[in-house]
């Protein structure tokens, strides 16, 4: 039982961090109809960033947003630039499109900053507190925390902003969104900007726990894709809640399936992928009606 | 108040527009009336700046906007309730009505106008925390209505109102459409199959067939014209 | 909406003569290394193909033909390493391993439509290098299996000479099926079902089994790739055939032009060749370049190479033609990924 508390903790602190990247692939196919194939790589450049800063001296929390303000900025730019002349284009014109990004970004971070794993400063104290034979790490709870706060703080936004209100307009019904005087391309850039925020967040929280390479991410997406697909991609709430699943069956799998352990992990998040995609394409949380055809 | 002289429009190789020109006077309600495909829609979305037109020119106030974007033309006062409505169904009926007022910064203006929404149409209040999906037909249409009131416009726009919607309810939402022109001075331009109801509230009237304007007068006098009777009044 | 994509046609006897040529030229003209790189071009040319199959003509998105790949190049790696079987009796099993594989993966993603497959296969392929780790006792886990090389049986020839028109003979006769294959009934209805699904269906062309022969016929090719990769390297390990092995490959069938049969061969000299000459730029070079490429060929070019000189050859063509005669040539069209599955605008919901 102890074990299994324990277990717990820990796969809802990684799951955590995988549902803040399966909200950014939610929130901008929401808006845009757009998997971002390279949100992952997105986010490990903004935690090179992050790691540069403090590098040079920054205190981490400055250093940590000042990237997020950059994140934002690069995501903004990049639907801006990038997608924009594609948006009209077929579906694979755009996966092409956002697997074109992956490769550039996981190269330039390789060169600029080598493919060599870094260690990452963590912000959490590394003590434990033991609660009734439980031991709870600080940096679980700590990543746990932040990362939930960062989901909060959208939720906010999307329930009670009339930006947020606006954002969800457009990705709804794009042409009376305009009518309403959105300027509705702008939306679609301000939901890349957020998602490239919320991704940098879980690229900083799990740069200490998996160390900082360009390939970090490849794994995480793929976690975020289950959490996503499992909390279907209509649905924010349902990927993050997807995400939470995710990290605790990690968890528990890895510790109580020994033939798969941790090495056949990714191989579970396919698995994941293809059966929910096969027996309930929509998600657990995704209804049926809200797809749009 | 709105001028649109010689539009020419076009859904990529369809020419829906073969030079239009209308005019509504400031104050005024004008109405549009035709058979289903006749370029209707195709004129309000023009002056709402959903379709660019390929010739011709739209004018508010003298200050041409055939060229701005949707956006912007809600910012100069024109709101557009489009056909079949456009709500976004799964938000809340407040939620669309506050999306309405998007453009304004003026939260005591917004305000009043919310409760005056309410005020034409009861119904909405009671159900403002519904989302709209749940809305019956004719509340739908209530709420279209009020959603482009939000934004406070000097020029209503109406896409077909009584599209699927009982006789009853589509005179009550006439009613309230000529009275928001009565009471708040917003100008109207009224596009609708139903000839008889939109006489009836308009001052003046165009008729259009395939693209052209084949008759315009004073609403009073459309209504005795024998070829509109025979073509859209039914009598 | 989809009804502009057209099976390229192809002058068959122009360009069994460019292929023959190159066949014999390459081995006398360059060193121990090139021919090696040579031979390369040839095994992605194989995986390009085969990907344009299901892609290109069958209109279904693989993110993931490395893992067949994998999978055709393991069957080989066990067979010799741990049976001694010889290397050229492997490439049928092999081939139809994958193949297989292929067929039985296309079954689920059956219900599956652009996007989803494409997230679907990514999943594959990212997590086909830990199933071979894990699986330590066939594939020799992280190692891998060290295989040895092929000798070559004609003294004139080296080993490195000698691969090379073997695989290039290899690749001809897939060439060659592959043609065959796109210009029956059964090229025809891949086509027709990329191309507008709906009607395909209602024509009475049965959907699921073509799409998952697609798939199967797809896999195989790249599983043939994946064995004949496996002795011309004489090594076979997991981190070769990580995912981006199948972004490379990807990367090659957008170059070449998706649809076309001519377009595989320049996207696998693009692909072998792009590393080789970036590298020298810095490490991460080539798949900057790669990207690059990906995205400028949406805007610029979305039939890929291949596409574009037969678009400019038809215009030019087109244009000579206006001017003699008055009638309008109306050639065939190039297939380009922009027709395919038009999306839903946002606007179209609700």
């Amino acid at each position: 039982m102890r074990e299994f508390a324990q277990l717990l903790i820990a796969g809802l602190s990684t799951g955590a961090i995988y549902a803040s990247l399966a909200l950014a692939l939610v929130l901008i196919y929401q808006s845009t109809e757009v998997v971002n194939f390279a949100q992952g790589e997105m986010a490990m450049f903004s935690t090179f960033i992050a790691w540069e800063l403090i590098d040079k001296g920054m205190p981490f929390w400055a250093a940590f947003a000042l990237t997020l303000a950059l994140a934002f900025f690069g995501g903004v730019t990049i639907e801006r630039v990038i997608i924009r002349p594609v948006e009209k284009a077929s579906v694979l014109t755009i996966v092409i499109v956002t697997v074109g990004l992956l490769l550039i970004f996981n190269n330039l971070a390789g060169g600029i900053w080598g493919f060599q794993l870094k260690t990452f400063p963590s912000p959490f104290p590394s003590g434990t507190w033991q609660v009734s034979g439980v031991v709870i790490s600080q940096q679980s709870v700590g990543v746990f925390g932040v990362a939930l706060l960062v989901m909060a703080l959208l939720a906010v936004f999307f329930r009670f902003t009339a930006l947020g209100l606006a954002m969800r307009a457009t990705a709804m019904n794009r042409e009376p969104a305009e009518l309403m005087g959105i300027h509705t391309t702008w939306m679609l850039a301000l939901g890349w900007g957020l998602a490239a925020v919320v991704g940098a967040t879980a690229g900083v929280l799990v740069a200490p726990i998996v160390f900082l390479d360009p390939n970090m991410m490849q794994g995480l997406l793929l976690f975020a894709f289950a959490g996503a697909t499992l909390g279907g991609f209509e649905s924010p709430g349902g990927a993050v809640l997807g995400g939470l699943l995710v990290g605790v069956a990690q968890a528990m799998i890895g510790n109580y399936v020994s033939f798969i352990g941790t090495d056949l992990s990714l191989t579970v998040a396919m698995a994941i992928i293809v059966l929910v995609l096969v027996f309930k394409p929509t998600g657990l949380f995704g209804q049926a009606a809200a797809r749009r055809v | 108040m709105l001028e649109i002289r010689d539009l020419v429009a076009a859904y990529g190789p369809v020419t829906a527009l073969r030079g239009v020109n209308v005019r509504v006077p400031q104050g005024t309600t004008v109405t549009i009336l035709g058979a289903n495909g006749a370029g209707k829609s195709t004129i309000l979305r023009a002056v709402s700046g959903l379709l660019k037109p390929t010739h011709g020119s739209i004018q508010l106030d003298g200050e041409r906007i055939d060229r701005k974007s949707a956006a912007s033309i809600v910012r100069r006062g024109i709101s557009l309730v489009p056909e079949g409505r456009q709500l976004f169904t799964a938000l809340t009926v407040e939620q669309n009505l506050r999306l309405g007022a998007f453009t304004r910064s003026d939260r005591r203006g917004v305000r009043e106008d919310l409760l005056r929404v309410y005020d034409y149409f009861p119904r909405l209040r009671e159900r403002m925390k519904q989302p709209a999906g749940s809305l019956s037909g004719g509340e739908q249409q209530m709420l279209a209505i009020g959603r482009a009131l939000m934004a406070h416009p000097r020029l209503l726009l109406l896409d077909e109102p009584s599209t699927g919607l009982a006789p009853f309810l589509v005179r009550d939402i006439f009613q309230i459409v000529s009275t928001i022109n009565r009471e708040q001075g917003t100008t109207v331009l009224l596009v609708e199959q139903n000839a008889t109801l939109s006489l009836s509230i308009a001052d003046y009237g165009y008729v259009i067939e395939t693209g052209r304007v084949v008759i315009e007068a004073p609403a009073h006098e459309l209504r005795e014209n024998e070829a509109v009777r025979k073509a859209y009044l039914g009598y | 909406m989809g009804g502009i994509w057209q099976r390229a046609h192809v002058p068959s006897l122009a360009w069994l003569g460019v292929a023959l040529l190159l066949i014999i030229f390459p081995p006398w003209l360059a060193g121990g290394y090139r021919i090696f790189q040579f031979t390369f071009v040839v095994i992605y040319l194989i995986a390009i193909l085969g990907l344009n199959i299901v892609t290109g003509y069958n209109g279904q998105f693989s993110l993931g033909h490395g893992a067949f790949f994998a999978v055709g190049a393991y069957v080989t790696g066990a067979l010799m390493f741990h049976a001694g079987a010889p290397y050229w009796a492997t490439i049928p099993l092999a081939g139809l391993t994958a193949g297989v594989v292929g067929f039985l993966f296309a079954i689920p993603a059956l219900r599956l439509s652009g996007l989803y497959l494409a997230l679907a296969t990514l999943a594959l392929a990212i997590s086909v290098p830990q199933i071979l780790k894990k699986w330590e006792s066939v594939t020799g886990g992280v190692q891998g299996l060290v295989l040895t090389k092929p000798h070559s049986p004609i003294g004139a020839l080296t080993s490195d000479q000698w691969l090379f028109y073997f695989t290039a003979v290899v690749a001809l006769a897939l060439y060659i099926a592959a043609w065959v294959v796109l210009r029956s009934s059964v090229g025809r209805a891949f086509v027709a079902i990329r191309d507008n699904e709906v009607a395909a269906e209602a024509a009475g062309i049965p959907i699921a089994r073509f799409k998952t022969l697609a798939f199967g016929m797809s896999a195989f090719y790249a599983g043939v790739a994946g064995s004949l990769s496996a002795f011309v390297v004489a090594y076979v390990a997991p981190d070769s055939f990580d995912f981006l092995l199948s972004l490379n490959l990807v990367v090659g069938m957008v170059v070449g032009g998706t649809g076309t049969i001519v377009g595989p061969a320049l996207g696998a000299v693009f692909i072998e060749f792009l590393p080789s000459y970036s590298q020298d730029v810095s490490r991460a070079a080539p798949g900057v370049v790669e990207g690059v490429v990906l995205v400028l060929f949406m805007y610029l070019m979305p039939t890929g190479v291949a596409g574009f000189v037969a678009t400019a050859g038809r215009k030019a063509l087109s244009l000579v033609r206006r001017r003699t005669a008055d009638h309008a040539a109306a050639g065939p069209v190039t297939p380009t990924l922009a027709d395919q599955e038009p999306r839903a605008g946002p606007g179209e919901g609700g």
